[in-house]
């Protein structure tokens, strides 16, 4: 197969004073300070697909971000074929704590695919950001230790499986530092280790404002009453987001209160196990009109935005979770959020702060049904929420951070 | 306003959270780390801690009390992590020796307690800090007042929170330069009795600008 490495297309310039209104004038201008300093070097992220997924979303918007502060970014896409991307695929699972059952050869296989992206990749930035384990190995165009090489670990790394990690870990060592997404996902390594949050954009179509008429008819379209509560989790239909228990904790919930729950995850077509679990979640809902579950088309933002929006209580009852950012979108929009005290849940919802955490369905049902009689409280909340996003989880706080690191291992840190 | 000899210079702060290899998954597991961690580590889970979280103006301190009360459910050991105002410290080794204090006291009377699973576990981590200079500073008041409409929220924490362990004193950058560069002692006390606990960084900067303009006025 003919392998070809890519420059994908962001978002387009993205004026940075458009987030002034958002993050106010004087955090613009200490991005500005913070990049002066930086204005010329050159920066390179790697990583292994140009749409879907999270790194891709973030990368879209960060990259532009970066170049408007005049630091010359570039972002470049691996590739492989079929039989690279399943063992990528292999090793994600693994890495998210479950068995390795490929040959050892495709060990081989894997930095052979790194190679051949090597000698087609110029690998001469001051400042390089390898993204999550398929590119880890590019670090061998490293020439003579010159420029700072980072990797950027994006997934949950609490319980990898040896036999992948033991083979990514001395890549990895070869790096000057790491970054990972919550203290739970550290490893023991020989370099400093960071702590990025992931991060959404105020800007995108997901998270920006919209206006009532478009949310009232997305409500519509779907059936559900803005009348009466709307409890919604938004994530796709796996049974580590535990949607059968969110069944179960509303069917607690509506006991008292006359309310609605809307399930909304993207489509399952092509994971047996995502229509599995749809089925699950059919079966106890039952013939209740009023439990919504939306198989969503995979890239829906309008859609997903207006039912955040529209709820009353955003609830994310995950049994096991990388990050989280559903949490942040909610958060962002100033709802009140009960969600589980897994992975990266507590750092967004600090309980009783930010919002509320629970460790069962009985427990979340109880939560739910506090914020649904405290509507003061709830909106207290919310409004924390969101200035914890505003502070922690945008997507201009992820810009500096990058511009810290940078400026850091600059000065020889 | 005559020029004086030292202008105030307007920085920033940007802080990079670098993880150290300790955690807590016990309260007795806690008590180890608040003797091992380091110095950096008892600023960043205290100190910043207030800086991240200025935006929550009730019942939020510090990381070490937010865990104990939310991974541990024992609000009584929550109450006493949080009573500790760092506005009385002039030492990390002061205010680690406190915090070891409390948590060690409460092991030993509670041991079964102290050696139970928590719901989460405590990282320590620390920050790194690069500061930088901004292209603000003020050679009188009235300047100082300007220059205050323009600082970051991290430019506040640097000054106002931050600034007492660099100083090593009870005191903050804004207060000692009133005091030491302008002989305004009262202005000086005045803004450093501004409660960090319960205004957000936001809040301090609009009070500390209503005692400049009062002072302006006089």
């Amino acid at each position: 197969m003919t392998m070809t490495t890519t420059t994908p297309t962001t978002s387009g310039p993205i004026p940075l004073d458009d987030y002034a209104p958002i993050i106010g004038k004087p955090e613009v201008d200490e991005l500005r300070a913070l990049a002066a300093s930086l204005r010329g070097h050159s920066v390179q992220m790697v990583n292994s697909t140009a749409v879907g997924g999270g790194v891709a979303e973030i990368l879209t918007r960060l990259v532009p971000i970066l170049q408007e502060l005049d630091l010359a970014v570039r972002w470049d896409v691996m590739t492989g074929g079929n039989e690279f991307f399943g063992i990528t695929k292999a090793f994600h699972n693994a890495l998210h704590g479950g068995p390795y059952q490929l040959p050892p050869e495709s060990f081989e296989t894997f930095l052979a695919n790194n190679q051949q992206n090597l000698s087609r990749l110029s690998m001469d930035g001051e400042f390089t950001v390898i993204h999550d384990p398929q590119p880890v190995a590019l670090i061998k165009g490293r020439s003579n230790h010159s420029g700072h090489w980072i990797w950027r670990c994006h997934i949950d790394l609490s319980h990898p499986n040896p036999t992948v990690w033991e083979f990514l870990e001395p890549w990895v060592k070869k790096y000057d530092a790491a970054i990972f997404s919550s203290p739970e996902f550290v490893q023991k390594l020989p370099i400093p280790q960071y702590l990025f949050f992931p991060c959404i954009d105020p800007l995108s179509e997901k998270n920006q404002e919209l206006p009532p008429e478009t949310v009232r008819g997305i409500l519509d379209r779907y059936g559900i009453d803005a009348k009466r509560p709307i409890l919604t989790q938004i994530s796709r239909f796996d049974r580590l987001k535990d949607p059968v228990g969110v069944v179960g904790a509303y069917r607690i919930v509506k006991r008292y209160f006359d309310c609605q729950l809307v399930l909304a995850g993207g489509s399952a077509a092509d994971d047996p196990e995502g229509e599995a679990v749809l089925t699950e979640v059919r079966e106890a809902a039952a013939d209740d009109p009023d439990v919504h579950i939306l198989n969503l088309p995979p890239w829906s933002p309008t859609e997903i935005n207006a039912l955040q929006q529209a709820s009353t209580i955003i609830i994310q009852k995950s049994l096991r979770e990388g990050f989280g950012l559903t949490v942040a979108e909610a958060l962002w929009k100033k709802k009140p959020v009960v969600a589980s005290a897994v992975g990266g849940i507590p750092l967004q919802v600090i309980h009783k702060h930010t919002g509320l955490l629970a460790h069962s369905v009985q427990g979340a049902a109880y939560q739910i049904r506090f914020l649904l009689s405290n509507p003061a409280l709830a909106a207290k909340l919310a409004e924390q929420g969101h200035e914890h996003v505003r502070e922690h989880f945008l997507i201009t706080t992820n810009a500096k951070r990058y511009l810290t690191l940078f400026r850091y291992l600059q000065a020889g840190g | 306003m005559q020029g004086i000899e030292c202008p105030f210079q307007f920085l920033t702060a940007s802080y990079l959270v670098r993880t150290q290899d300790l955690k807590a998954t016990t309260l007795a597991e806690f008590a180890t780390g608040l003797e091992k961690c380091s110095d950096a580590s008892i600023f960043f889970h205290t100190f910043q801690s207030l800086s991240r979280h200025h935006f929550l103006t009730e019942g939020f301190s510090n990381d070490f009390a937010q865990w104990v009360l939310a991974a541990s459910n024992r609000p009584e050991l929550a109450e006493q992590l949080a009573s500790f105002d760092i506005r009385e410290y002039t030492s990390l080794a002061e205010l680690r020796a406190d915090l070891r204090r409390v948590v060690n006291d409460f092991c030993e009377f509670h041991p079964q307690i102290a050696t139970q699973q928590t719901f989460e576990a405590f990282a320590f981590c620390e920050a790194v800090e690069v500061a930088i200079p901004l292209a603000i500073a003020a050679g009188s008041l009235r300047e100082f007042n300007e220059g205050l409409q323009k600082l970051s929220h991290a430019s506040l924490y640097f000054h106002f929170i931050a600034s007492r362990l660099r100083l090593h004193l009870s005191t903050n950058d804004f207060s000692h330069w009133f005091e030491n560069s302008l002989g305004l002692t009262s202005l000086a006390r005045r803004a450093d009795h501004i409660d960090i606990y319960t205004n957000t960084l936001e809040g301090v900067r609009t009070i500390l600008t209503q005692l400049i303009e009062k002072e302006l006025c006089a």
